[in-house]
């Protein structure tokens, strides 16, 4: 016997080798997610790790005397008089209701008054004056209030502030440090979550531990809904026309490749096309979400469309012949039976051009929203109109914190980044989970 | 205006119900049929053979203007149904495939219910007043295409879930029960086994009686079984047309002959 016919329990070159090719291309791949995976660790970590201190506040808490000879002279309680006096009229009330209870605790420092005036966020005094305005039955009486803490204080005890940085530091003092610190152990200062950074408006350069992204989430809250009342009606209805009426010509061929092109082009191009067509041409009002809708609708279109017509494509043909054949009308036959298995491709990508859009900056940059707001806009008014009064963005709320000298500003900017892809991820989830809900086998 | 065509058309069925003149297709560049002149009688079974490719399934899908949704597709030539050219300008194609219906070469029901499936045409031709009209449509329908027993008790359950020979009577099924009076059928047993084909070839049979039907087969025996004329195609041109008991014995043609023979295909 010289020709023996080779054992199937021996691997012969060939498959060894083709084994090896495979393990190969398999630890490649592997080494490619591990990379991305951790790409994405390093970034979430770095993210949650400086931004979550600003889902965290300091506040203290003070019983302020509210003397009527101060702020309230006439003796009225007409809160239109009491508002002539202004927060400098407020501010030593805070600053001896800290000294006051300091001295009452037994807390002794050679720290200046006025320093320890500065211990307390100047958005508190605001916040004291609006409520004594609100309620004028409370002059004359001992206020008890919970009111913000200065940035250093508040970035004291996130970590963000120490001793040895505060001995460096003009604004503050390891001495203002260590009385905060004695406050925080008698219960005056505490910590707690903080529903304003997601409801309060911004604030003004000096004052991060009060800024919030109230009016940045109700301006990115307006925009989406314009996007997606605009884009997914138009978009849908584009793609629908385009693949299943439109004669395949050269016309056709032409939009097909000037949308793709549509899709690549830089998102700033679209703000200054909003800016020329929508506010100089179109005469509505900068600044507004109906404005950024508008850029952000015509920036989302395209990949609506992208995304449609490929849903619509993978829809098979024989669906149409069926429907067709027993005397549908070609529109009846889309909206019957193509559009419905369409609809997950379609609400896939719907989502995903939605979470591009909230996530856009530059575009909104250039009409305008990057504007200093504290008004909550309103959905609609007579003056501005539907969407017209002026509100931020969250991604342009990011850019704009990130540009201001204070380091509370960069926590504060790290939080709305945490935010932002809250949102976002909320948005991806849904569009899984509806795309398993509506998905169908043929 | 309408009674009179009514009258008209009644008239013509007592002659042919499809004539077809001189009818080219072809699919941009390449010609798939060439010069082709059918007469089909009305409660005829008329079968079209032909090696694969040979162009009857395209010649089928003239008949009803389904070659309208393929672009590059264009057909030139005569088709008259009772007498009307089918490819007037003034004719909606969707008004003619309410008449002329078609089972298809793949088995292709909607991914909905059977029941739905089945439903969709009378639905929208408004054929039922009311849901148990609808409901007896469905059962007649599902009956003559010898599906009934087999799905009465699950009729909500996906038409796509079947298996494909009961996918091809559901369609079957889903072309009856609009009532077209003609039905088109392009290989509608290819997918099944022969206890379903006999049902089907007796349902063919039985259309008969109301309907014009036309099949492509590419097989003999069931073109000599349930039709009584038969249409050989070659290389996109009709070589012979005639009664199928002369076609099968004594074909004119020797590509005919050889094709049923076996020697071509
Ligand atoms: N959609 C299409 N686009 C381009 N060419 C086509 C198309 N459909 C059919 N053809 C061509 O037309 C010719 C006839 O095709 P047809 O489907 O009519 O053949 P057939 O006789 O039905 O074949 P079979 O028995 O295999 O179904 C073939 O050469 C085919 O390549
Ligand atoms: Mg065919």
């Amino acid at each position: 016997m010289s020709k023996v016919t080779p054992s199937l329990l021996v691997r012969d070159d060939r498959t060894k080798r083709r084994n090896a090719a495979e393990r190969r291309f398999r630890f490649y791949g592997l080494g490619a997610i591990g990379i991305a995976a951790l790409a994405l660790v390093v970034l979430l970590t770095t993210v949650v790790s400086s931004g979550v201190g600003a889902f965290r506040q300091t506040y203290v808490t003070l019983e302020i005397a509210l003397p009527e000879d101060k702020l309230d002279k006439t003796g009225t309680r007409d809160p239109d008089l009491m508002a002539r006096v202004t927060t400098f009229g407020y501010a030593p009330l805070l600053r001896a209701a800290l000294i006051r209870q300091l001295a009452e605790l037994g807390i002794t420092t050679d720290l200046s008054d006025k320093h320890i005036g500065e211990m307390i966020s100047k958005e508190a005094v605001a916040t004291v004056r609006n409520h004594v305005l609100a309620n004028p039955e409370l002059v004359g009486t001992t206020l008890t209030i919970d009111v913000l803490t200065e940035g250093r204080v508040d970035g004291y005890f996130k970590g963000r502030v120490t001793m040895e940085s505060a001995a460096l530091d003009g604004n503050t003092s390891p001495e203002a440090l260590e009385i905060a610190q004695r406050l925080a152990d008698l219960g005056v200062i505490k910590t707690r979550f903080n529903w304003r950074f997601l409801t309060a408006p911004d604030a003004s350069d000096q004052r991060p531990e009060a800024a919030g992204l109230g009016v940045a989430i109700l301006g990115s809250l307006y925009m989406m809904l314009v996007v997606l009342v605009l884009a997914l009606p138009l978009g849908v209805a584009a793609s629908i026309y385009l693949e299943e009426f439109a004669p395949k010509n050269r016309l056709s061929d032409f939009i097909e490749v000037n949308i793709s092109n549509l899709a690549a082009v830089p998102s700033i191009v679209f703000g200054i096309l909003g800016l020329a067509i929508f506010i100089n041409f179109g005469g509505l009002r900068q600044s507004s979400p109906l404005v950024g809708g508008l850029v952000l609708t015509l920036m989302t279109l395209p990949t609506i469309i992208i995304s449609t017509r490929a849903a619509l494509k993978s829809v098979p043909p024989s669906i149409r012949d069926a429907a067709l054949g027993v005397g549908a009308s070609k529109v009846q036959s889309v909206f019957h039976h193509v559009l419905p298995l369409a609809a997950p491709g379609i609400l896939t990508g719907t989502i995903i051009g939605l979470a591009q859009a909230l996530g856009e900056t530059a575009p909104l940059l250039l009409i305008g929203m990057v504007a200093f707001v504290r008004e909550y806009p309103a959905p609609y008014s007579e003056t501005a109109g539907l969407f017209g009064e002026a509100a931020t963005a969250l991604p342009v709320q990011v850019f704009n914190w990130t540009q201001r000298a204070d380091p509370g500003f960069a926590e504060r900017a790290s939080g709305a980044i945490i935010t932002l892809l809250v949102f976002l991820a909320i948005m991806n989830i849904a569009a899984v989970l509806l795309r398993r809900r509506f998905e169908r086998r043929w | 205006m309408k009674d009179i065509q009514v009258i008209e058309s009644t008239q013509t069925t007592t002659r042919q119900k499809i004539s077809a003149k001189n009818v080219k297709v072809s699919y941009g560049e390449t010609i798939a049929i060439k010069d082709v002149s059918v007469e089909i009688a009305p409660n005829t079974v008329t079968a079209f053979i032909g090696p694969s490719g040979c162009g009857k399934s395209t010649f089928l899908r003239c008949l009803n203007r389904m070659n309208d949704t393929i672009d590059i597709c264009s057909v030139t030539g005569d088709i008259r149904l009772d007498g009307e050219n089918i490819y007037d300008r003034n004719v909606d194609p969707v008004q003619l495939r309410a008449k002329v219906g078609m089972v298809f070469q793949k088995p292709n029901p909607f991914p909905k219910s059977i029941f739905d499936n089945v439903a969709y045409g009378p639905k929208i031709h408004g054929l039922a007043r009311n849901k148990s009209e609808m409901a007896d449509i469905v059962e007649n329908a599902l009956r003559k295409a010898a599906l009934w027993n087999e799905v009465k008790d699950r009729l909500e359950n996906a038409g796509t879930g079947l298996s494909g020979g009961q996918q091809q009577r559901l369609c079957i099924a889903r072309a009856i029960a609009t009532s077209p009076e003609v039905l088109l059928m392009d290989e509608p047993c290819s997918a099944l086994d022969p206890i379903a084909t006999a049902q089907i070839e007796e349902l063919i049979d039985d259309l008969r009686q109301n309907y014009c039907v036309v099949i492509v087969t590419h097989s003999m025996q069931q073109a000599a079984r349930v039709s009584q004329k038969t249409a050989f195609f070659h290389l996109g041109s009709l070589v012979e047309y005639g009664d199928t008991d002369q076609i099968f014995t004594a074909p004119v043609d020797p590509r005919t002959e050889s094709y049923i023979t076996g020697r071509i295909g």
